[in-house]
């Protein structure tokens, strides 16, 4: 069973984002990068099962030339191969055209199975994987917190507000994996000396068959009027725990009429 | 004449949500509200959602849309749109949710707006608030597609407001081609939970990595049972498989505004804020006093919440039992 993993290289969870006032984008220049910890589950997730039923797992992602790293982080873990959407004129895409340009990339390997996270993990629209399924063509199937296939059918558990239900689909079909649905592994010295021989194709929009007008800035329908800050709260009172804090907290609790 | 919004209404727990109820009022305010209301619901859904704010409903009680998830409803809500062409469509930020917009935003070639905490209609288009972006930034955002502007939109965002009107239902037929019986919903399993939920309990308690771990939560329950509040908690502990994602409170999880929160060995990261920084009261226990969720606290202790937090209980149970 073929599985492509759709994830994002996002800059490291220590990094503070900041927003550029002139192009409105998050500043993805110059910052330590990760493969979104998101991803990585939906990788080790598409390496469970490619382990489990055979086939193998390949990784498509969208980026700078930062996001090699997570690549490659996502190869040692043992994805068999990776394609990188490298290009200029796709920076500024909304989710629409990075489903577009993602579903196009996808079409191009091998896939019985799409995985992704249910959202990024620095912009978390959660939207991308039912436009990428609708590009495709194949079943969205959102967010499992367990994934079983047998044959021709995949049976997941979907998180639901009163706990989970069982939906099932045919493949192929996409899957969007809700946080913790695993632990991913971390890449072993082998894997990482592995990964560095393993490919990573290179695609730009045009080979993609995408004409500019349809991705980056130009294709996007969401556009970014402002970016401001939101009105803060005023911050109360803080004291340092000397054995008592505990106590205080009871006492502010009094004073609320909480209790 | 007033444009149209359309809210899309969801059946939960058997009855119409409180964020489409939410939806109704903001539409109501701006123009036009109708509503959409596909699969068995309780006999007085239409007359709930007429009484908040809708003028007009398109009903289906068709099984299909509870038996199979998305593609139905996406075929039905597709074809009303282009046949009404409303000027804005309202969404809630939940499962089912984002799903359809997902697919519609492909379907209609439109895109649309996620995370939205407000908007409002400015020259025949859109103008959406996202309240959190990046660090701590909110940005106004705006959709350049002709035709319905798609939104998804945070639980909270508005409260709902009685507004009664006729009742107008049109009763639409029911998506029944085969192609789109392909998700099959093959059962629901309700995970027993005990005291309030999450997003109705006046208390919340969360706690974040600085639990250490998934026993620890056992300390986090005791407090919210002597308080009547329910656990909830940070990405990073859903991250780490301490607790379900169920009890996830942030920008991707729940939304809550209780009377009071408790966020324990949380730092604050936006993701978790979004999800909780309207709640009346925000209390605080941490060990790192530059932790950014001091910012927003109303009382914060820095220390370590496992000292901290056993004598809150003990304490509690003392003056209770007084």
């Amino acid at each position: 069973m073929n599985v492509v993993v759709c994830g994002k290289v996002i800059p490291a969870s220590t990094v503070t984002i900041e927003i550029d006032p002139n192009t409105k984008r998050m500043v993805r220049k110059g910052v330590p990068h990760e493969l979104d910890p998101a991803a990585a589950s939906a990788v080790e997730e598409g390496l469970r099962l490619s382990e489990k039923h055979g086939g193998a797992v390949t990784l498509v992602t969208m980026g700078t030339s930062d996001a090699t790293i997570g690549i490659r982080n996502a190869l040692a873990m043992g994805a068999a191969s990776a394609v990188h959407v490298l290009d200029d004129a796709v920076a500024g895409s909304d989710t629409l055209a990075t489903a577009k340009i993602l579903a196009a990339s996808i079409k191009k390997q091998p896939f019985d199975l799409v995985l992704c996270a249910t959202e990024s993990s620095d912009s978390y629209s959660g939207i991308v994987p039912g436009q990428i399924a609708y590009f495709l063509g194949v079943p969205p199937v959102t967010f499992a917190k367990e994934i079983s296939v047998e044959g021709d059918q995949i049976t997941i558990k979907r998180q639901s507000e009163a706990g989970y239900d069982i939906v099932e689909a045919k493949l192929p079909a996409l899957v969007s994996c809700s946080s913790g649905i695993n632990e991913p592994r971390y890449p072993q010295l082998k894997g990482i000396m592995a990964a560095k021989k393993k490919e990573i194709k290179i695609y730009t929009a045009s080979d993609l068959g995408l004409s500019p007008e349809e991705v980056g800035e130009k294709g996007a329908r969401e556009k970014v009027l402002s970016v401001g800050r939101p009105p803060k709260r005023q911050a109360g009172k803080a004291v340092t725990d000397e054995g008592e804090g505990g106590k205080q907290i009871v006492d502010f609790l009094a004073e609320i009429k909480v209790i | 004449m007033a444009e149209t919004i359309w809210v899309y209404a969801e059946i939960s727990d058997d009855r119409i949500t409180t964020t489409a109820l939410e939806m109704l009022a903001k539409a109501s305010e701006v123009g036009k509200a109708e509503a959409i209301l596909l699969g068995p619901a309780p006999d007085d859904a239409t007359q709930t959602l007429a009484k908040h704010g809708a003028s007009k409903i398109y009903r289906s009680a068709d099984t299909v849309y509870r038996d199979y998830l998305t593609l139905p409803a996406a075929q039905t809500v597709a074809g009303l749109i282009e046949q009404h062409k409303p000027s804005v469509m309202l969404f809630a930020s939940s499962y089912a949710g984002r799903d359809l917009v997902a697919n519609l935003s492909a379907r209609l070639d439109c895109g649309a707006i996620t995370d939205v905490g407000d908007f409002q209609l400015k020259d025949g288009g859109i103008e959406a608030t996202i309240p959190a972006l990046g660090a701590s930034y909110q940005n106004v955002s705006t959709l350049v597609n002709q035709g319905t502007k798609l939104l998804v939109v945070r639980p909270k965002s508005f409260e709902p407001k009685l507004n009664e009107q006729p009742v107008n239902v049109e009763e639409v037929a029911a998506a029944s081609a085969e192609g789109l019986r392909k998700v099959h919903m093959k059962d629901r399993v309700v995970v027993k939970r005990e005291g309030p939920s999450l997003e109705g309990a006046k208390i919340v308690i969360s706690g974040g990595r600085g639990l250490k771990g998934e026993d620890q939560f056992a300390m986090l329950k005791e407090l919210a049972d002597v308080l009547g509040g329910a656990v909830g908690a940070s990405r990073a502990a859903v991250d780490a498989g301490w607790v379900p994602y169920a009890m996830q409170i942030g920008q991707t999880g729940k939304t809550v505004k209780p009377d009071v929160y408790f966020a324990i060995g949380i730092s604050g990261a936006v993701q978790h804020l979004s999800g909780m920084k309207t709640s009346k009261y925000i209390i605080t226990i941490n060990k790192d006093a530059e932790a950014p969720i001091f910012q927003y606290s109303d009382f914060g202790v820095v220390g370590d919440l496992f000292k901290v937090v056993p004598q809150l209980i003990e304490e509690l149970k003392k003056r209770k039992g007084a």
